[in-house]
């Protein structure tokens, strides 16, 4: 078939920014995909505990004090998230290798907690079906918390080498922040679940 | 790295050196580690549906062997573990590993061509998902081999699977395998998603989209949001058996039905995961055949819409035994009678268009009239079953397997086979025979109503499914010696398939761009399409962009040639935005694959397998998205 140009797309960027990046739109989609294993792994949650005569059942409640503290952090980390956000729209790679290395600590810095929390249960995941469905919940988040501090780690050793100063490399902050507060806002539906009051 | 001078572009040099360096950028390199490192779409595609294809052989065997087993009463054929292994196999093999993965195959290697792109998006996880689902299918057929194969049917019910009743590691392999195949259809639907958000042909508004597009996009949003269920499932199953969790164990607050709730609230959204796709060949193909565009878009659109949301509220009907509330059970009988109403929708929008079409007698549209037939017949019986007496009764019995068959086989092996034959042309570059095709389609649309549609009358004669044998006694000796007997008719059918796949891929006759004078842009390209798809990128000015204008075709200039390059454009109206870069070959996706694999097998026997088997996963990983420096990574 004979073709007919009718259109220059020549002045069009070699990379789009945004909702014009299909990096984004992976990212989202990797989200939903995951906010669905997440809602449903809660489902089974609300499933199980609808069942027991009395949660939580055959342990003493989890201590508090490691949740909380894993919360505060988590949610202390959307600030300087939000900052990393912004200086990648920027493209200010001064600014974004600081808040990346802000970012990597804070990231840790509640895993470790995370590994007091497991013991703080006050329950194995062998003990009963209520000690599985909280280890499991818990377990779950970890994995999402251990990958993406892990992205946020390879992200931060790669602005510092010479592919650092890239639009495309802005657009992976942009996206791992975005991914991050994911991480965040599905821990406190998570932590309702955990150590909300009984009557909930 | 290619010795195209930087920032070539298209508008530069002349029709032939855009086409030859656009070969050289994007062409997969020759040999093996060539081979296993490429990501273009059509090979991948083309690999996926062939894998799925040689899984829907051996599954049709392992139906054949259990028609050998129940010709007579109290056969000798098999015994009954083998036989409950078959069985299971046969489900799964044909649920996880060809009826889904073949679907997604198509799309893989159709979507990116209909909507005038140069590769589907992400093409690396691409790669991925291919080596990831055959790893998954060969764990399952190699474990079947040794004489491990999964024995507890193809939905894996507790307790019967649980640590009590099924000891060894039978049950691990089957929930092992749904995890392979559940990541690799997840990335597939991931891919599918921002394909055909973001990489349309500028001009593809979405009321332009071809309609096994839209299927496809519908289909990946309820793999999206059903598929996670079975993976919360099977692990929680396998944390079960191998650490003692007791999410299904009721002496510790853990409950079986939960596994059904988990394993419907996937398996019923499945259905519809198979049959979408379906719906959408019949759409793209039955223009071409009836010569007018397909008739009420947009109710066709909307319905499949309509079943994607409505196939969620209904996975409690295969639940009505298991004593719920009866104003549960009341709720999901309307809601399964209810998707009836969409599904109508799209019967009669394609009978709309076959009324005012000029039917044209090929191959593929006698598919598509054998899916009308054996499909509405199917549909009939799940309204049957929607109702809670009448399931009661039925449950569990031959009547189901007759049902689900003629809805799968009638409602989405028809179509694919006429998908086949109508797509055959553009993949291979040569016709499949029209002769060998119509005793196909006749050999396999008679072999299998007369095979099938006596279940119906063995089931409600009271003849239970996965029993291995039954007594002589019982009147149900002279329909199952029938039912055999047809059973060969249909495998001769699908026998005469294969070898017209096989023969007309050497000596079938070149098929030319556009051998059925089809509408959409796939046929814009030559047969077999190059490895750029598109020399130029089409520009869409109507739903039926090839009969828009028959002599020539819009097209866009400007991208480079020196590197992937493809345009990415607006959700909506397909505005260009960008001239993004599109990755290069890479062994990574190969390598992240294997180690998940070894990861994913290992887990079955020891949990540390996930904490060590991490690491090579992370270090492919790692590989697999460190920049190269090539000018791909050019912003």
């Amino acid at each position: 078939m004979r073709e007919r140009v009718c259109a220059d797309l020549s002045g069009l960027p070699l990379h789009g920014k945004g909702t014009a990046s299909p990096t984004f739109w992976g990212t989202l989609v990797f989200m939903l995909l995951e906010g669905s294993g997440f809602a449903l792994m809660i489902a089974v949650y609300l499933y199980l505990r609808s069942l027991a005569p009395a949660w939580p059942f055959g342990a003493p409640p989890p201590d508090l004090w490691p949740g909380i503290l894993v919360t505060v952090l988590l949610l202390a980390s959307l600030v300087p998230n939000y900052c990393v956000k912004r200086w990648a729209g920027h493209e200010d790679l001064r600014k974004v290798r600081i808040g990346l290395v802000i970012m990597s600590v804070l990231g840790i810095a509640p895993l470790i907690v995370r590994g007091f929390e497991f013991a703080a249960l006050n329950v194995s995941w062998d003990s009963n079906a209520y000690g599985s469905v909280i280890w499991m919940l818990l377990a779950l988040h970890t994995t999402h918390l251990i990958t993406d501090v892990g992205d946020t780690l390879v992200l931060c050793a790669l602005m510092f080498t010479r592919h650092g100063p890239n639009r495309r490399r802005f657009g992976d902050v942009e996206d791992n922040a975005m991914y991050w507060v994911f991480v965040v806002l599905t821990w406190l539906p998570i932590y309702v679940c955990l150590y909300g009051p009984s009557w909930l | 790295m290619t010795g195209i001078p930087h920032d070539l572009r298209d508008t530069e040099v002349d029709r032939d050196t855009v086409e030859r360096r656009l070969a050289e950028t994007w062409r997969t390199r020759r040999g093996f580690w060539g081979a296993i490192a490429t990501v273009d779409h059509k090979i991948i595609g083309r690999r996926y549906i062939v894998t799925a294809f040689v899984f829907l052989l051996l599954g049709g065997v392992l139906g054949l062997l259990m028609r050998w087993q129940l010709a007579t009463p109290e056969g000798r054929a098999l015994g009954p573990d083998l036989y409950n292994q078959v069985f299971t196999m046969h489900g799964a093999n044909m649920m996880f590993l060809f009826a889904v993965p073949v679907m997604e195959a198509m799309a893989v290697y159709l979507v990116p061509l209909m909507v005038g792109t140069r590769n589907i998006a992400f093409p690396r996880l691409n790669a991925f998902s291919y080596w990831i689902y055959l790893a998954g299918g060969l764990l399952l057929w190699v474990a079947f081999a040794l004489d491990m194969g999964p024995d507890i049917g193809w939905f894996g019910y507790v307790p019967l699977s649980g640590p009590q009743y099924a000891p060894g590691k039978r049950a691990d392999i089957w929930a092992q395998m749904i995890t392979f195949t559940e990541i690799a259809a997840l990335a597939v639907a991931v891919e599918i998603v921002v394909t055909v958000f973001k990489q349309r042909a500028p001009g593809m508004t979405l009321d332009r989209i071809p309609l096994f597009v839209w299927a496809m996009l519908v289909t990946s949003f309820i793999v999206m949001l059903a598929m996670p269920a079975i993976m919360v499932g099977s692990t929680s199953l396998i944390l079960d058996r191998l650490v003692g969790t007791h999410f299904f164990n009721p002496a510790e607050g853990g409950d079986v039905l939960l596994w059904q709730h988990l394993f419907w609230f996937f398996g019923h959204p499945e259905v519809y995961i198979i049959f979408l796709p379906a719906t959408g060949m019949i759409s793209s193909m039955l223009p071409a055949f009836v010569r007018r565009p397909v008739f009420g878009y947009l109710a066709l659109v909307l319905s499949m819409v309509t079943i994607g949301i409505l196939s969620f509220g209904l996975w409690v009907h295969h639940m009505f035994t298991t004593g719920l509330p009866r104003l549960g059970e009341s709720f999901f009988t309307a809601s399964s009678m209810a998707i009836a109403v969409p599904a109508g929708v799209q019967i009669f929008c394609w009978i709309a268009t076959l009324w005012d079409g000029r039917p044209v007698f090929r191959t593929p549209f006698l598919f598509i009239l054998a899916f009308f037939f054996t499909f509405v017949l199917g549909g009939m019986t799940g309204v049957m079953v929607a109702s809670v007496p009448l399931d009661t009764q039925v449950h569990d019995t031959y009547f189901v397997v007759a049902h689900f068959h003629y809805v799968l086989i009638g409602g989405a092996v028809f179509p694919l086979l006429g998908a086949v034959y109508y797509w055959y042309p553009k993949i291979v570059g040569r016709m499949m025979s029209e002769r060998l095709g119509r005793w196909v389609a006749g050999l396999i649309f008679v072999g299998f109503n007369l095979a099938f549609f006596p279940m119906h009358i063995l089931g409600l004669q009271g003849m239970p499914r996965r029993v291995y044998t039954y007594q002589a006694d019982l009147p149900w000796g002279p329909l199952n010696m029938f039912v055999s007997l047809s059973s060969l008719m249909l495998a001769a059918g699908f026998l005469l398939f294969f070898i017209d796949a096989v023969r007309s891929a050497r000596s079938g006759p070149p098929a030319g761009d556009n051998p059925w004078d089809s509408p959409s842009l796939e046929w814009a390209t030559t047969s077999p399409p190059p490895p750029y798809n598109f020399a130029r990128i089409p520009v869409v000015t109507g739903p039926s962009p090839l009969w828009e204008n028959r002599d020539e075709l819009p097209v866009a200039s400007g991208l480079r040639l020196d590197r992937r390059e493809i345009v990415i454009t607006s959700v909506a109206d397909a505005v260009p935005e960008a001239r993004e870069s599109s990755p290069r070959d890479s062994l990574w996706p190969f390598w992240a694959a294997l180690t998940t694999s070894v990861l994913l097998i290992g887990s079955i026997f020891s949990p540390w397998a996930v904490v060590w088997g991490s690491i090579p996963v992370a270090i492919a990983l790692i590989g697999w998205f460190w920049p190269k420096g090539t000018p791909e990574d050019e912003a």
